[in-house]
C-alpha cells in the first residue's frame, strides 16, 4: 500500500509551489511518485532517493581520496577549522531552512565570520537598489488576481520559474483576470527570443547589457517626451507602444531576473527599473517583484535582515555586523585572498562562482553541506552530506514575495542521516566549548 | 571562413541545466545540459564550424571547452549563451565592480575550433582547474 502526501512545498525555486502531491510507500521510508510538480521539482524529489547517494560526511586524505567519518567527527572538524580562522566566510543557506539559517548566524556570530547567501550572484544588486530607493511591491496572489500587464524583464520564467506564468502571471483566471491570459497583455525585454519572449505581446530584443537606457527611454515615453530614433537596438515607435501598453492597463507588474541584476549597470539598472515602476504609479497601479532563484534565499536575506540588520555581505570579523558590498562580498573576498576558511551550507559556490573564486575556496581549509555531489564538495575538504530540506524534514522558508510558507517533510531520510539544522547545533555548541562563549 | 570569432557571451539557466543540478553533478546528464555553447546560425558559419563541434572559448579570464549547438532560443546574432555552470564560470568577467556581483553577463570571448579536445564532466572540470588532487 502507498499513500499520497497532498498540499507540498516545492524546494526548487522562488515560487515555492505549494500543490504538489507525493506518493510514499506505507512506511513513508520511500518517495515513490510526484504529481504536479514541474520536471525541475519532480527531479529534486526523486533524486532524494538515488541508490548512489552519499549518507555519511567523508574528510579528503593527502592521497586525494575520501576517507568516512561520523557526524561527531565532522561537526569536531568544523568547529575547530571555524575557532581557528581569522577571517571565516560562511556562504550559501539559500536552500535550507530559516531555523538552520538562524543556527548558523549563532555560529558566525561566535566565530566572527563573514556570511552571505546566494544573494551574492543573484538578486544582491536588487537589495543594494531597494535601499537606495525603495520598492513598490505587492504578493503573488495579488498578480494571479489583479494583474493585467505582465512584463519579464530579463528573466525567463518558461525555464528557470517553470510553473510561476501558470500559477501567477499569465494563465490563471483570478478574481479580477476571469479570462486568464486573454485578460492579460505580456510584454518581455531580453536579448534572446526566448521561449517566454515567444508568447508575449510585445518583445523588445535589446541590446545585451543596454537596460539602463531603454528603461530611462521608457520613462521618457511614459511622458510623452522626445526620443532618439533607435534606443539599445529598440526603435522608439516600439518603445512608445510598450510604454502606452503599460499605462493602459488596471494593474501592472514588472518581474526582473538575472539579465538586469548581473548585466553592466547592475544596482543602476534596478534603480531604473523601480523609478519606472514609480512613474506608472501617476497614470495606474503598478508593482515590481524581483524573481527569486533559490526557494529560500528571499528567507536567508529576511533572517540576515532580522538577526543582523543587512540582507546578504555581512561582515562580523569585529565582532559587530558591516554592510559594505564589493568589500564585505564572497567573491570580493575570495577574489583578494581574504579568507582563511570556508565553510558552504545549502548551495555550490564551485559551480557558480567565476573560476577565480573558487580557486581560492580549494587553497583554504573548507566544508561543504550538501546532500549533493558538487564541484563544491569536490574541492572541498570535508564534505558533509545531509537530509534534503523541503523533502526529508520541514521549516521555514520564503517565497519570492516575502510571504513565508513552512515546507513539508515527506519522507524520512536514511537511517543516520542529519537535517542542517541538526548538524549545525552540534558546531554551535562545540564552537561554544571551543570559544569559551556563554 | 574565419578560424575565430569574437561574440558577446551571456550566461543563464535553462529548463535542462535545472534537471541536470538536481539529478546530480557528477554525471554525464550535467556536461550535456551545461558543458554547451548556444550560438546563432550567422555565427555558426562565420565560425565555419558544423552543428555539435567541441570549440574553445577563451576570454581575458579564462577557457574553456564546450560543444557549440544551434541556438534553442535565437536568433540572436553577435550573442552567445553558455548555461549557467562551471563551463561558463570558467570564462565569466568575476569584476563585481564594488557590488558584489561578478559581470555574469555580457563577457567578450573569442570562439575557435577545437574538435579533438575533449569536454570535462563538471566536477572534473572545477577539480582540474583549482590543482585538486583526486584519489
Amino acid at each position: 500500500m502507498t499513500k499520497t502526501v497532498t498540499d507540498v512545498i516545492c524546494p526548487f525555486c522562488g515560487t515555492l509551489c505549494d500543490d504538489l502531491e507525493v506518493v510514499v510507500s506505507d512506511d513513508g521510508k520511500q518517495l515513490l511518485e510526484v504529481y504536479n510538480a514541474c520536471v525541475i521539482g519532480t527531479e529534486k524529489f526523486l533524486h532524494s532517493q538515488a541508490k548512489d547517494r552519499v549518507t555519511r560526511p567523508r574528510l579528503r586524505q593527502a592521497d586525494g581520496t575520501w576517507k568516512e567519518i561520523s557526524y561527531d567527527e565532522a561537526a569536531d572538524y568544523t568547529a575547530q577549522m571555524l575557532a581557528k580562522a581569522k577571517k571565516p566566510l560562511m556562504y550559501g543557506w539559500s536552500s535550507t531552512n530559516c531555523e538552520a539559517q538562524s543556527v548558523g548566524n549563532e555560529i558566525a556570530e561566535i566565530s566572527r565570520a563573514c556570511c552571505d547567501n546566494t544573494a551574492a550572484v543573484c538578486h544582491g544588486t536588487t537589495l543594494i537598489a531597494v535601499q537606495d530607493i525603495g520598492l513598490p511591491t505587492c504578493t503573488l496572489g495579488e498578480v494571479k488576481n489583479r494583474a493585467d500587464r505582465v512584463i519579464f524583464w530579463g528573466c525567463n520564467p518558461a525555464h528557470a520559474h517553470p510553473r510561476h506564468m501558470s500559477r501567477y502571471s499569465i494563465f490563471p483566471r483570478g478574481f479580477f483576470t476571469g479570462k486568464g491570459q486573454m485578460s492579460r497583455k505580456l510584454i518581455v525585454i531580453d536579448p534572446r527570443v526566448t521561449d517566454t519572449a515567444k508568447m508575449a505581446d510585445v518583445h523588445l530584443q535589446i541590446e545585451q547589457g543596454k537596460d539602463y537606457e531603454l528603461l530611462n527611454a521608457l520613462r521618457v515615453a511614459l511622458k510623452g517626451e522626445w526620443l532618439p530614433d533607435v534606443v539599445a537596438g529598440i526603435p522608439k515607435e516600439k518603445i512608445r507602444e510598450a510604454a502606452d501598453m503599460m499605462k493602459s492597463g488596471r494593474f501592472g507588474i514588472i518581474f526582473f531576473g538575472m539579465g538586469v541584476t548581473q548585466s553592466i549597470g547592475k544596482n543602476h539598472n534596478i534603480d531604473e527599473a523601480i523609478a519606472v515602476t514609480k512613474d506608472l504609479n501617476e497614470y495606474t497601479k503598478f508593482s515590481i517583484m524581483p524573481m527569486r532563484g533559490h526557494y529560500n534565499v528571499t528567507g536567508s536575506g529576511e533572517v540576515f535582515a532580522w538577526q543582523f540588520g543587512f540582507p546578504y555581505s555581512v561582515d562580523l570579523t569585529r565582532g559587530f555586523a558591516r554592510y559594505n558590498p564589493g568589500d564585505t562580498s564572497s567573491i570580493d573576498l575570495l577574489n583578494r585572498g581574504e579568507v582563511d576558511a570556508m565553510f558552504t551550507i545549502g548551495s555550490d559556490p564551485g559551480a557558480h562562482f567565476p573560476i577565480s573564486a573558487v580557486k581560492h575556496i580549494a587553497n583554504v581549509p573548507s566544508v561543504c553541506i550538501d546532500p549533493h555531489l558538487t564541484p563544491t564538495s569536490g574541492v572541498s575538504k570535508l564534505h558533509v552530506p545531509v537530509a534534503f530540506n523541503g523533502v526529508e524534514t520541514g521549516g521555514n522558508c520564503y517565497r519570492m514575495d516575502n510571504v513565508p510558507i513552512d515546507c513539508r517533510k515527506v519522507v524520512e531520510p536514511p537511517a543516520g542521516m542529519l537535517t542542517d539544522e541538526q548538524f549545525l547545533v552540534m558546531v554551535r555548541d562545540r564552537l561554544k566549548k571551543l570559544k569559551g562563549a556563554a | 571562413m574565419a578560424k575565430e570569432i569574437t561574440v558577446n557571451l551571456i550566461s543563464g539557466r535553462t529548463i535542462q541545466q535545472g534537471v541536470a543540478i538536481e539529478g546530480g553533478k557528477e554525471k554525464p546528464l550535467y556536461r550535456t545540459a551545461c558543458g554547451i555553447i548556444e550560438m546563432d546560425n550567422e555565427d555558426l558559419k562565420k565560425l565555419g564550424a558544423w552543428k555539435s563541434t567541441n570549440v574553445r572559448v577563451t576570454s581575458d579570464h579564462g577557457s574553456v571547452i564546450v560543444k557549440a549547438i544551434e541556438a534553442t532560443q535565437g536568433p540572436h546574432p553577435g550573442v552567445a549563451f553558455i548555461p549557467m555552470g562551471p563551463w561558463a564560470n570558467s570564462v565569466v568577467d568575476p569584476n563585481t565592480y564594488s557590488t558584489g556581483m561578478p559581470t555574469f553577463k555580457g563577457t567578450p570571448v573569442k570562439i575557435e575550433v577545437a574538435i579533438n579536445e575533449p569536454i570535462l564532466l563538471g566536477i572534473e572540470l572545477v577539480q582540474k582547474q583549482c590543482g585538486v588532487k583526486v584519489g
